[in-house]
């Protein structure tokens, strides 16, 4: 088979499911007697404003680094579901300590990145050494992890880590972080297109960005992206080739939740400047859908980021309009049941497709039989 | 039911199926009561046929009579109400449970419709073991069962369903000769109680014995259908390959003075049981040392702890003076130890990855395949290509996945793969299993080659023919001990059957 079909295909495959997850929603939607067109109309027409579309990207970006955590631990068979409480973790330590130095700028952001990371990295390592060493299933310690996390997390912003409360403000919170640990907004690139929103582009989307060519780097080109594909096409070939599966495991859990670190800075440095109660929340659930709808691959998930981010944007108009927002959870599971069924029927065609061209190519080659 | 009915008849029977050999317009005929052999090479589309009949694919053409009516099988059950039953070559029991248990297992008779009534299903089962050679206890436990006894246990498992129509699929594989003599009296004896028998092979003494009509199939198509009586073993393997039956043959010794690799005092225990046990042998260069032994006595531990896969408890490995029984497996790979692992799918390749990486699996930190932390693309791809012309690997490409290539061009690739790294030592652990015998010549040819250039082997095959072939020094291996050194070029396989069950006690390890 050729590239370009194959490339053809595997854009197919999430198109199909999209369309097949509105038509599913369109029939909850005429269920409850509203009609489907209105409101997808209404929805793509406040979802492609330029607020919107700024919005849309400032939640893709840390939606996208989610979706890389997740996709580095699928990439080897590691199901790490406790993003979400690596990156809260994470947030509030990388906060307390941010406010609690002062650095020039590009030094302090940037020990506000690795402090991030060490956290989330850490957390998730947890998981991978409980795996490697007591053989405890990862999925079901990063999720008893994401309890503690929540846990410890309340517990240290209520105690060690919150700002002393000042007389009439309730606000419970971290100190704020000097200017010096912001990071600063894209708006003034926007200016340059002419472009003016009344909110702030984040600027941390830049490292997003960042990550997932990393990501794309180490997983492609690296000896130990190598191992780890290796790893997780086939564990015990792997191991016969000289992998470590106890190093891998354990690195490979650590890098996943480095990563799931970096998730909250996005609206940390960009707009909380304090990690709060009402820090956002979920993106580390979602970000295994994210993965999911981008295959794992650097490129997919940038754009299933993106889809998640307009879709969740865009139902806000829905209340507006009398029809309960919570359609968008319909459309997002059905997208994702229905694009892990698309990319398998795809897989399994470009593999028989594969097969027969390769006997196909083959045929009358085969030498006689070698008699000795 | 009458005389001159055919029990099973086949015609023309097709199934097109990407990348393997298909069955391409079969016809079969098997008469009631008779023993059938159906013989061809690995992957000439034998298994394939055979799964059609049990109902376990659906011919794309051609038609199925059991005993005389047309049948059409949407799945094995179908097939066992029309009175077939099949025993496949992978035993397919559940250790956990007993002999009876299994037996009933799917088919559980009832009383009152909800309680099993093993009762009933014990009194059957005595009358068909008893039937059929030495009664097996119901109440053993299958994993406490001799690979003999499973065997049987299949056998009778079909017959409890009322089978009338055998299909027995390499059902001497595992067998070691004495217990294949027993097979084949236990087949005589159904065959007299009027059951028919088609017995899969490509084991050509074996089906000259037992078969009364035989039939062969080569590259999907019926070649022939003979009688044993009207054929010699090698027009039967002629009509098999379609030319004469390569062999492996001994040629000039290579062995040098140069120890390679030194095994001493190695044992590997698991669940605190030695499963290979005080094992001392040397390979030197140019030699290759045979592991002659019934599969499951110790030969996957050896291999597994000179790759380092798994810790033997004692002993040492000696490669070059130093030594690496506590090495990881990285370390002993770069240190110049190929491996050709026994299953090839399951520890060879990446099945889902491109060939270039595959060639680069077990080599991924050596140049041509890195450089430095950095993968090179461009050179493992040009290494692949030549792996690809020099070990006469059929695929369009290098960039094709691994499944895309059929299992003898996916064996000759490993193979390529290892030699091409110029090992000082390989590891070769049934290294022509399941390929066809152009391929088997070719992987065959190969380990002569690198062996007259110094390579040291250490051959771990369930094949006699190429463990006698290839080997220059031969042990046999009998519950994780090394009972036997024989000289490959004096013995017999009836011989080396004989160590290989313990009928006939060794002369010791001689070192």
């Amino acid at each position: 088979m050729n590239r370009s079909l194959r490339l053809v295909l595997g854009f197919l495959a999430p198109v199909a499911a999209l369309v097949f997850a509105l038509l599913i929603s369109s029939l909850a939607l005429i269920l409850i007697d509203k009609p489907p067109l209105d409101a997808f109309q209404s929805m793509w027409s406040y979802g492609i404003q330029t607020n919107s579309l700024v919005s849309m990207v400032n939640r893709a970006g840390p939606l996208y680094l989610a979706g890389l955590a997740v996709g580095i631990g699928f990439k080897m068979n590691l199901f790490n579901i406790g993003v979400e409480g690596q990156y809260r973790l994470a947030a509030l330590i990388a906060a307390s300590v941010a406010a609690a130095v002062s650095l020039p700028a590009p030094l302090h952001i940037l020990l506000i990145i690795l402090v991030a990371m060490a956290v989330g990295g850490t957390w998730a390592g947890i998981a991978g050494v409980l795996k490697v060493t007591r053989g405890v299933h990862e999925v079901i310690s990063t999720i008893m992890l994401n309890f503690i996390a929540t846990g410890l997390g309340a517990y240290l912003l209520a105690t060690f880590l919150r700002e002393p409360p000042r007389p009439n403000d309730l606000i419970i919170s971290t100190p704020d972080i000097p200017a010096s640990g912001r990071f600063p907004s894209l708006n003034p690139v926007l200016g340059w297109f002419g472009i003016e929103t009344p909110g702030d582009l984040f600027g941390f989307i830049i490292v997003s960005l960042f990550v997932g060519f990393l990501f794309y780097v180490i997983v492609s080109r690296t000896r130990f992206g190598f191992d780890l594909r290796a790893s997780g096409l086939n564990p015990q070939a792997a191991r016969a080739s000289g992998v470590n599966p106890n190093r891998m495991i354990v690195t490979t859990m650590f890098l996943s939740g480095a990563i799931a670190g970096l998730i909250g800075l996005t609206d940390l440095l960009g707009f909380f400047n304090a990690y709060t109660l009402d820090f956002p929340t979920g993106l580390g659930f979602t970000g295994i859908a994210v993965a999911l709808l981008g295959r794992n691959h650097p490129v997919g998930i940038l754009l299933g980021a993106l889809l998640i981010a307009f879709i969740e944007r865009s139902a806000q108009i829905l209340d507006l309009e009398g029809i309960p927002k919570e359609i968008i959870t319909i459309i997002q599971g059905v997208i994702i049941l229905s694009v892990v069924i698309a990319y398998e029927v795809v897989r399994r065609l470009i593999e028989a497709q594969e097969v027969r061209a390769a006997a196909e190519a083959t045929k009358g080659r085969e030498p006689e039989v070698v008699t000795t | 039911m009458a005389e001159d009915t055919p029990a099973v008849e086949l015609r023309g029977i097709t199934k097109r199926f990407p990348g393997v050999v298909a069955n391409d317009d079969i016809g079969l005929l098997v008469m009631p009561a008779e023993i059938h052999a159906v013989v061809g090479e690995n992957g000439a589309g034998k298994s394939t046929l055979m799964k059609i009949l049990y109902g376990m694919q659906r011919p794309d053409d051609g038609a199925i009579l059991v005993e005389g009516k047309p049948v059409h099988f949407r799945s094995p059950k179908d097939a066992i109400d029309a009175g077939i039953g099949m025993v496949h070559q992978h035993f397919m029991l559940a250790d956990n449970l007993t002999v009876l248990e299994n037996v009933v297992l799917g088919s559980e008779p009832t009383r009152t419709g909800r309680r099993i009534d093993f009762k009933q299903a014990e009194q059957r089962i005595r009358e068909l073991s008893g039937a059929y050679g030495t009664p097996l206890d119901p109440y053993r436990l299958v994993e406490d069962l001799s690979v003999g006894e499973n065997q049987r246990l299949e056998i009778i498992k079909v017959l409890y369903r009322g089978a009338r129509i055998l299909i027995l699929d390499e059902p001497t594989a595992v067998l070691v000769p004495q217990e294949v003599e027993d097979l084949f009296a236990r087949l005589r004896e159904l065959k007299g109680r009027g059951v028919t028998i088609i017995f899969i092979s490509h084991k050509l003494d074996e089906v000259l014995e037992i078969a009364d009509t035989i039939t062969v199939i080569r590259g999907g198509r019926t070649v022939d259908t003979v009688k044993p009586s009207a054929v010699t073993a090698s027009q039967l393997a002629e009509l098999m390959v379609g030319s004469e039956l390569p062999r492996p043959e001994t040629r000039e010794s290579t062995v040098t003075a140069e120890v390679a690799l030194q095994i001493e005092g190695l044992t590997v225990e698991r669940d605190g049981r030695p499963v290979l046990n005080d094992v001392s042998f040397e390979i030197h260069r140019g030699e290759v040392v045979g592991i002659a032994g019934v599969e499951g006595n110790g030969q996957t531990e050896l291999v597994q702890a000179v790759i380092g896969l798994f810790p033997p408890s004692a002993g040492t490995i000696r490669m070059a003076g130093r030594d690496i029984a506590s090495w990881h497996t990285r370390e002993r790979r770069e240190a110049g130890i190929g491996y050709i692992p026994e299953d090839r799918t399951e520890l060879g390749l990446l099945l889902a990855a491109p060939l270039w990486e595959n060639a680069a699996l077990g080599h991924q930190t050596a140049a041509p395949f890195a450089s430095g932390p950095w993968i090179d693309r461009g050179g493992a791809k040009r290494r692949t290509s030549q792996i690809v012309e020099d070990f006469r690997v059929m695929t369009p490409g290098v960039d094709v996945n691994a499944y895309a290539l059929s299992g003898g061009n996916q064996q000759k690739f490993i193979v390529g793969r290892e030699m091409s790294a110029e090992p000082r030592v390989l590891i070769a652990s049934q290294p022509t299993r399941g390929i066809d015998v152009g391929a088997q010549a070719a992987v065959w040819e190969d380990i002569r080659q690198a062996r007259s250039e110094g390579l040291g082997v250490l051959l771990v095959s369930a094949d006699l023919e190429e463990l006698i072939g290839l080997s220059d020094t031969l042990y046999v291996i009998l519950r994780g001990r090394l009972v036997a050194r024989l000289d490959p070029a004096t013995v017999t396989p009836q011989e080396l059957g004989e160590y290989m069950t313990g009928a006939r006690s060794g002369q010791g390890p001689a070192a």
